[in-house]
């Protein structure tokens, strides 16, 4: 496909969810009224969501995957828009950006197809609409964009969205959530803007591909310490790195589904984006320092993470089942957190290879999880596994299934996604880069392997509750037969699946797009 | 020149007459001249015209205000100074130039929007319409004065010529407790700053020896040199000098009369307050620090930049802590946020103090500036739509009351949450967004990191609030029997909930009936016209950024 092609692709695919939410406000035109207009406007969600997955896919095909290919930036396109701030609409995908572009458009197209027959309970869909595409304008903006200032603008454009997704939409607990959620994703995004001004303006440019060239040449050492720390909090609030997470659980929690799995799948990675995207290049002196920091605290996330779940696992902990899922996401996002600290390309490839992971594998368990909500009226452990187990596999034995198999792939079984991301990162920690001190991050390395035994620990009791059981014992008699996996369900959820199965099959197809883009942005744009 | 060297007399009396005639550039001073002239008119004009066509005054008014603003268009070309030195043509007192522009044009224009409010008030709470016009123009002529003066005199004179009115306007509701005594708070707070200020010029003068701001920073800057002594005596002066400007500001600890004074007063002279009065304060601050001492940035660097600290976070905290379902709760809440928002102005100024090239800095505070009046008087706007629908009883312009208004006028309710997301800073408020970014960039680039953070841990305080406010407008209204709901937030004076399709018996007095009548056009109009600015300017932020990057001074 010729340039301007794939400029326009590119370009369409960032505006049009925009467009669409504005379109949504208004009512349908003559012949697209549908059945009633709240599912005139839940079709129009689902048809512009899928437009834009389609234009993604279109992108990815026409995308150069030839040896070089992958680590230049593509479908380019730079136009000025604010001169007074060096603010320039520049726009382009590499190999590290392209495949969190194209989940992004999957996971909200899904997400559309879901609430086009499960619509959460809440106020009128018109707004719930506007505001998912919003999210999806926002989003897709933050991987797309190579100005830091435009990075900023789309970084803070999800807040209000999913302000609103969480606050009308969600479940209980729902207002203390919300604000939880967007105060603290903004104090850290406020914060990180001054790092990007800092950058900006010793560096003389806010243009990101500009400044990767530079690989910090422009910026003294104090400067970078202070981007790094300043950039790296604003991006840690949003991993969420421990101990920045305690907003995550409470807003997963209380998020309706589709918040849930946009949130995990999605906005999560718009942190660690930016640490590979912005931090890795840009300053690799400050990186240098911070990263055994950064290292620790991503294992001591991993820790803590499957700790929590194991607690809210127990019997008679009243654990919450996508509380759990959230806890099980701060723990993931430290094994990209550790790869990135690494500095090495082994380690980055592996963070962005988990990264994309959890995107499938935590957005599938919290639609499992949502549709085992709405079928069973609760989410929480103890009420759904009684004394013997919830007996999924006997009542719904499909949903089990995938249940089942969302929870191996998560706790990272060989020939699944979740495998190669963590597997790469602890061995780019067995051998982190030249400067690094090789014992500490040996003593990672031995906990973020520790980490993985509790993870499968927990999730497989999470199995053994859920999924397994009597379906006859006392006191489960009372238990309303549970509907199987409906027509829909299979249609949002088997891309899912069938890419997690792919991606652990076949993880060269993943690596050699983001392979070649590491090793530039480590190199220094040469 | 044209005189012929005849006797020493003829070249005396010559001299003498070439200082004391000067050729006066009209069109330079046109501006505030043009509202001036207009202000004496209409309340002339007032004695001959029958109460039924007292309305036209307020027309005449916003057409005075729409012509001074056409007046800036032919000043555009380049620099004008009047009322100059014969000796020295450079120093004059009374310069046109890009930054005197840009403060009247937005000076005038949130004049042009107050009087837009104004036409319906006026005429809906019966004040005496005459002079009601003569003081917002009076006050308009000396705002728009004040960014062109560059002699501390005139700078004086300019700021009295805007404050005095004000005063007046604050307390004009008749038989009005409430607004007597704004008025009465105002007017004291405001005339021991200006006594403050006063000797402070005097001090300023005493040790520079002339009152042109251009005089003060060359002999400022020959000051170590020159008159050890008298050190002290100018850097006491500097600090003086700037009281009376921060007051207007409303810069802590002189902000305290802000939310009386805004709840007193008819809602769209607080609007007016609000940016107008803010705008005189900053502009006088910038001319003062920036023109007349910047020897002693020293001085009013770090001073400016506590100042700023501590106004926003005061303000911000005070907005916190404002209870939603109190009287007038709308006003107050929008008044503390006037004072935050003060801070974030202080910003660059402070800014300007550490730079390299102070009047580049400054651009980013009239950047902000603009932004502000936009969306601070459309938020003031769609306030007054409100009090104007639901009628002005004495329990009304709660927080709480625009709870629902999604659901009975979404247009309003959709501007609303437009101006509020704007002031908060946030997407899809993108020029508020950015005008905070230019701010702070204006901090960074100054290497006034502290500053930085202050304002942006404030910036996340200002979210709660402001949203907090956008959230409740598209939130279920609240049943019409307001007292039988547990609801935590209709809290303890329940019982007139007004907003909503049901309202309260309008209190004897009021004229427009409750309920959903539709607005009356100016109030259509500046809503409309400050929205579609708004949008506007989201979409092409340069049009108001391109101050944050070129020296304007």
């Amino acid at each position: 496909m010729n340039q301007t092609a794939m400029q326009l692709v590119l370009a369409a695919i960032v505006v049009l969810p925009l467009l669409g939410a504005l379109a949504a406000l208004f009512p349908a035109p003559p012949g697209l009224k549908g059945k009633s207009p709240d599912q005139a406007v839940l079709r129009h969600g689902v048809t512009v969501t899928g437009a834009v997955f389609v234009l993604s896919v279109v992108l990815a095909a026409g995308f150069d995957h030839d040896a070089d290919g992958p680590a230049t930036m593509q479908a380019e396109s730079d136009v000025s828009w604010i001169p007074a701030l060096g603010i320039r609409l520049h726009l382009g995908v590499d190999g590290v950006s392209l495949p969190l572009l194209v989940l992004t458009a999957l996971l909200t197209f899904l997400c559309a197809v879901y609430s086009y027959f499960t619509m959460p309970a809440g106020p009128s869909p018109r707004a719930f609409v506007a505001l998912l595409l919003v999210l999806e304008g926002g989003m897709l903006a933050t991987f797309a964009v190579l100005n830091l200032l435009l990075f900023f603008l789309a970084f803070e454009m999800v807040l209000i969205p999913m302000y609103f997704l969480i606050a009308r939409w969600g479940g209980a607990g729902r207002g203390p959530a919300a604000w939880k959620f967007i105060l603290y994703t903004l104090l850290g995004s406020v914060v990180m803007l001054l790092g990007l001004l800092l950058v900006g303006f010793k560096g003389g440019t806010f243009d990101m591909v500009a400044l990767a060239t530079d690989n910090g040449s422009g910026l003294t050492r104090t400067t970078q310490l202070i981007a790094v720390l300043a950039i790296g909090a604003g991006l840690a609030v949003k991993t969420p790195m421990w101990p920045l997470h305690s907003w995550l659980p409470d807003a997963h929690t209380a998020a309706p589904t589709v918040g849930s799995v946009l949130l995990a799948g999605v906005l999560l990675k718009m942190g660690t984006y930016g640490f590979v995207r912005i931090l890795l290049p840009v300053a690799p002196d400050g990186m240098e320092t911070y990263a055994p920091f950064l290292a620790a605290f991503g294992v001591t996330g991993i820790l803590y993470g499957s700790l929590a779940c194991l607690a809210l696992a127990r019997n008679g902990a009243r654990g919450d089942l996508k509380r759990l899922i959230a806890y099980s996401s701060v723990g993931h996002m430290g094994f990209v957190l550790l790869g990135i600290s690494t500095l090495t390309p082994t380690g980055v490839n592996g963070a962005l290879f988990a990264n994309i992971a959890h995107g499938l594998i935590t957005g599938l368990l919290f639609f499992l999880v949502g549709a085992l909500k709405e079928r069973t009226g609760t989410t929480d452990l103890d009420a759904l596994a009684g004394r013997t187990g919830a007996a999924l596999y006997g009542s719904a034995p499909r949903l089990g299934a995938l249940l089942a198999f969302g929870a191996v792939a998560s706790l990272g079984l060989p020939g699944l996604a979740g495998f190669w991301g963590e597997m790469l990162t602890m061995f780019a920690a067995y051998d982190p880069a030249a400067g690094l001190s090789r014992p500490a991050y040996l003593v990672c390395m031995a906990v973020a392997g520790f980490g993985t035994l509790l993870t499968a620990a927990y999730l497989l009791v999470v199995v053994r509750r859920v999924c397994m059981g009597d379906r006859t014992a006392p006191g489960a008699g009372d238990r309303r037969p549970l509907g199987d996996v409906r027509r829909y369900e299979i249609a949002a959820w088997s891309p899912l699946v069938t890419l997690t199965v792919l991606a652990g099959l076949w993880p060269a197809a993943l690596l050699g797009l983001t392979d070649p883009a590491v090793q530039k942005l480590l190199a220094g744009g040469s | 020149m044209t005189y012929a060297p005849g006797t020493a007399d003829s070249a005396v009396s010559a001299v003498l007459a070439e200082s004391v005639v000067q050729s006066v550039d009209w069109l330079a001073v046109a501006p505030p001249t043009i509202v001036a002239v207009a202000a004496v008119a209409l309340l002339v004009a007032d004695l001959f015209v029958p109460g039924r066509a007292k309305h036209l005054l307020g027309w005449g008014a916003v057409a005075a205000l729409a012509l001074s603003l056409l007046a800036l268009l032919p000043l555009l070309d380049g620099d004008r100074g009047t009322f100059c030195l014969t000796g020295e043509p450079d120093v004059c007192s009374y310069t046109a130039d890009r930054f005197a522009l840009v403060v009247q044009f937005l000076v005038l224009a949130g004049a042009l929007l107050a009087a837009l409010l104004s036409v319906h008030d006026v005429r809906a709470t019966r004040l005496p319409a005459g002079e009601f016009w003569f003081l917002l123009l009076a006050s308009a002529a000396g705002a728009a004065l004040l960014p062109a003066a560059r002699d501390l005199a005139t700078l004086v004179i300019a700021l009295e010529v805007a404050s005095l009115p004000a005063f007046a306007l604050v307390g004009l509701r008749r038989g009005d407790r409430l607004s007597a005594e704004a008025a009465l708070k105002f007017f004291l707070s405001s005339v021991t700053a200006t006594a403050v200020m006063l000797l402070g010029v005097s001090f300023v003068y005493a040790a520079g020896g002339s009152l042109h701001l251009a005089h003060l920073a060359h002999l400022a800057d020959g000051l170590a040199a020159a008159p050890e002594r008298l050190e002290t005596l100018a850097a006491a002066g500097v600090v003086l000098t700037l009281v009376g400007f921060a007051f207007k500001t409303a810069a802590v600890p002189f902000h305290f009369w802000v939310p009386d004074t805004y709840v007193g007063a008819p809602i769209p002279v607080a609007a007016y307050l609000s940016v107008v009065g803010k705008a005189v304060g900053f502009s006088g601050l910038i001319l003062v620090a920036v023109l007349a001492f910047p020897a002693y940035d020293h001085v009013w660097g770090p001073a400016i930049a506590v100042l700023a600290a501590l106004t926003m976070t005061a303000g911000n905290v005070a907005a916190l802590r404002q209870r939603l379902d109190a009287p007038h709760s709308a006003v107050r809440l929008l008044a503390w946020s006037s004072v935050a928002q003060a801070g974030y102005l202080l910003v660059p100024i402070a800014a300007a103090g550490y730079a390299d090239e102070p009047g580049r800095a400054v651009g980013a505070t009239l950047s902000y500036a603009l932004m502000y009046g936009v969306v601070n008087l459309g938020a003031f706007a769609v306030v007054a739509a409100v009090a104007a629908k639901g009628g002005r009883d004495s329990q009304g312009g709660r927080v709480t009351d625009y709870r629902g208004l999604a659901a009975t006028r979404l247009p309003l309710a959709l501007a609303l949450a437009f101006f509020l997301i704007n002031l908060a800073g946030l997407p899809p408020g993108i020029i508020g967004l950015f005008a905070k970014v230019a701010v702070l960039g204006a901090a960074v680039d100054a290497g006034l990191g502290w500053l930085g953070v202050v304002m942006a841990v404030n910036v996340v305080i200002g979210l709660y609030y402001y949203l907090k406010w956008t959230a409740l407008l598209f939130r279920p209204a609240a049943p019409a029997a307001e007292t039988a709901t547990p609801v935590s937030t209709a809290g303890t004076t329940g019982g007139t909930g007004s907003a909503g399709p049901v309202a309260p018996a309008a209190p004897a007095g009021t004229l427009r009936p409750a309920g959903t009548a539709p607005l009356t056009a100016p109030l259509r109009g500046a809503i409309g016209l400050t929205a579609a600015l708004g949008i506007a300017l989201s979409g092409a932020p340069q049009l108001v950024l391109r101050f944050a990057g070129e020296a304007l001074l």
